[in-house]
């Protein structure tokens, strides 16, 4: 009777499932059988002007005052998503091309000095020769910031500040020698 | 009569008494600590990739900055995976015969994109968000570990509850500055030279309400 009784119990134990865990719903990354791509994230249909554009077009279209906030702000993005090829200082020695690939320009050119901001502008949202464009990770309010900055390395000739422990590499001084520890 | 019970029935007696008593306990224990292994929770585990990517090489050795890749860490829940394009602005011209990027190369040629695995995985009943952690003074290495030493990714922290609540019944401890968010790499000396309480008030960091239920699950 008791062995009936426990066998029974046994067999709730087996319809246990992680329901929660593993809701009925598409979260970013799910897989989908919904769509010929197989993703549940969907890219956006062609065409569509996002509820932000105007404002996009309208933080493009004047330069913004320039504030320590937005040379700062310059200063990290240029950091993040130029130095890897145009060099902390701007003259386009940066590690990646140090490994092969093509030499940017330097921005303390006479040439780069002359140009307008609209042509930095637009080379960040639509890229130049064999660089790719970086509109889509580089917002225009932020476009503005890395010209800004870009000005300030021209003004610095080549003297520019300590890059951000962050995106200093091995090879260069870090604050904090590395070691093999994962966090508790 | 012939006696029931041997002398020795009184040892047996006392050994299945502690033995009622020890088992449960072994039970409960085997259990706890079952729930938290590696196996269970999936810490350390590497998942197979399309491509096996170093983070090693590419934040530790060559310093790209994790926002160049994982670009809405910053602003939104999800911290985002790099599409192909993003390898490209790279591989376009850096090892374009390399066998290991073939997988880049038809991605981009054929338009299907990249399927990276997920590696860290919340269930679905709980509210995880990036952008708050990241810029609240918390840094990636925090929850992720030393991510410019990893030739292949690895979950480095249990993610379970506790793992959560351990830090948001007083995250002071764990503040660093701005400039360090997103350093690769994570020792504990680093932490040790830190001084958090202004960067407490800087981040204006207020714990009351980060260990009710509904923070998390909502
Ligand atoms: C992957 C490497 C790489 C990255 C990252 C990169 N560039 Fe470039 N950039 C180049 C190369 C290479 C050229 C030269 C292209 C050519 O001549 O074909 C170039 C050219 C330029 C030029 C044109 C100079 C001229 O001759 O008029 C400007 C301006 C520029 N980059 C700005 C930027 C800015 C701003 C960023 C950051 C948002 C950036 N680049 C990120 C590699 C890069
Ligand atoms: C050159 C692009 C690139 C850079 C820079 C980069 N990552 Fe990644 N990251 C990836 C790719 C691609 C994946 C997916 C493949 C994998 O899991 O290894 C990934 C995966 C991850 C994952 C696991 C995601 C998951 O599924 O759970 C974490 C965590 C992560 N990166 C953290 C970081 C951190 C922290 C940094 C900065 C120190 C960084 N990454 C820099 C490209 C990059
Ligand atoms: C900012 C530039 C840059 C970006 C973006 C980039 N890589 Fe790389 N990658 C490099 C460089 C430079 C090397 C070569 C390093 C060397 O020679 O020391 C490399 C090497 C590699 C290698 C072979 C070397 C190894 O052992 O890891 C693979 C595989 C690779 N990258 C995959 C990727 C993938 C996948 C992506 C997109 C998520 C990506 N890379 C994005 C710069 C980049
Ligand atoms: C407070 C802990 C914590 C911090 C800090 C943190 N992460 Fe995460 N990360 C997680 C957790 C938890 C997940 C799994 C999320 C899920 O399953 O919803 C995750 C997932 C990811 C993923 C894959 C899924 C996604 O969101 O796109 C990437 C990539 C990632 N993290 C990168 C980063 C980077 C880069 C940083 C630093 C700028 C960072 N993380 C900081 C805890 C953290
Ligand atoms: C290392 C410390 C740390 C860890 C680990 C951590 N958090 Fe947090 N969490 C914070 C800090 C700091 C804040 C921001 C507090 C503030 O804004 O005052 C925060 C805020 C949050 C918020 C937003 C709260 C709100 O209402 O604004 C959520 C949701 C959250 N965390 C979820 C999680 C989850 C889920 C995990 C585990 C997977 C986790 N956190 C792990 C430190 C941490
Ligand atoms: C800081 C975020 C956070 C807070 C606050 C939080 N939880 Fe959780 N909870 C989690 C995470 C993360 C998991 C998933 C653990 C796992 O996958 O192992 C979880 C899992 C659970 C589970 C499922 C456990 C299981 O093993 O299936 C329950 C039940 C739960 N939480 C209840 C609560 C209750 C009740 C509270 C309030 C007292 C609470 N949680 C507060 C993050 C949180």
């Amino acid at each position: 009777m008791s062995v009936g009784r426990a066998l029974v119990l046994l067999l709730a134990l087996a319809a246990c499932r992680d329901d929660m865990g593993e809701q009925n719903k598409d979260v970013a990354y799910d897989p989908s059988g919904v769509w010929s791509d197989g993703a549940s994230t969907r890219p956006r249909v062609a065409g569509t002007v996002t509820r932000d554009a105007p404002l996009r077009v309208i933080a493009l279209a004047e330069p913004p005052e320039v504030t320590p906030a937005l040379l700062a702000r310059g200063r990290e993005r240029f950091e993040i998503f130029c130095a890897p090829c145009h060099g902390f200082d701007g003259t386009g020695d940066g590690r990646v091309v140090q490994r092969g690939f093509p030499r940017p320009p330097s921005y303390l050119s006479e040439r780069l000095r002359a140009a307008p901001a609209a042509h930095f502008l637009s080379i960040i949202a639509d890229g130049f020769g064999v660089m790719y464009p970086y509109g889509d990770r580089v917002e225009p309010a932020d476009r503005w910031a890395i010209v800004a900055y870009i000005r300030a390395l021209q003004l610095a000739g080549g003297d520019a500040p300590q890059p951000d422990p962050a995106r200093a590499a091995v090879p260069v001084e870090t604050p904090f020698p590395p070691a093999d520890e994962a966090p508790e | 009569m012939a006696q029931d019970f041997e002398p020795r029935a009184n040892t047996v007696a006392r050994l299945i008494l502690a033995g009622l008593v020890l088992m449960p306990l072994t039970f409960v224990g085997l259990g706890y600590a079952l729930e938290r292994s590696d196996y269970v929770t999936g810490q350390n585990e590497t998942v197979e990739q399309p491509i096996p990517f170093s983070h090693a090489h590419h934040s530790g050795e060559i310093g790209i900055d994790c926002r160049y890749c994982h670009t809405s860490v910053e602003v939104s829940a999800k911290a985002g995976l790099p599409p192909t394009t993003t390898c490209m602005s790279c591989h376009s011209q850096l090892w374009t015969e390399a066998e290991m990027l073939a997988p880049v190369r038809e991605s981009l040629s054929t338009g299907v994109r990249l399927k990276w695995e997920p590696v860290n995985e919340l269930p679905d009943y709980v509210y995880f968000n990036h952008s708050v952690h990241v810029t609240n003074g918390i840094a990636c290495t925090e929850c992720h570990g030393s991510v410019g030493e990893m030739r292949l990714m690895r979950q480095a922290a249990p993610l379970t509850m506790d793992w959560c609540l351990d830090c948001h019944r007083d995250p002071v401890p764990y503040l660093q500055p701005p400039e360090m968010i997103t350093y690769p790499y994570r020792t504990t000396s680093q932490m040790s030279e830190i001084d958090q309480a202004p960067l407490a008030e800087f981040y204006d960091i207020h714990p009351g309400g980060l260990t009710d239920c509904s923070t998390c699950h909502r």
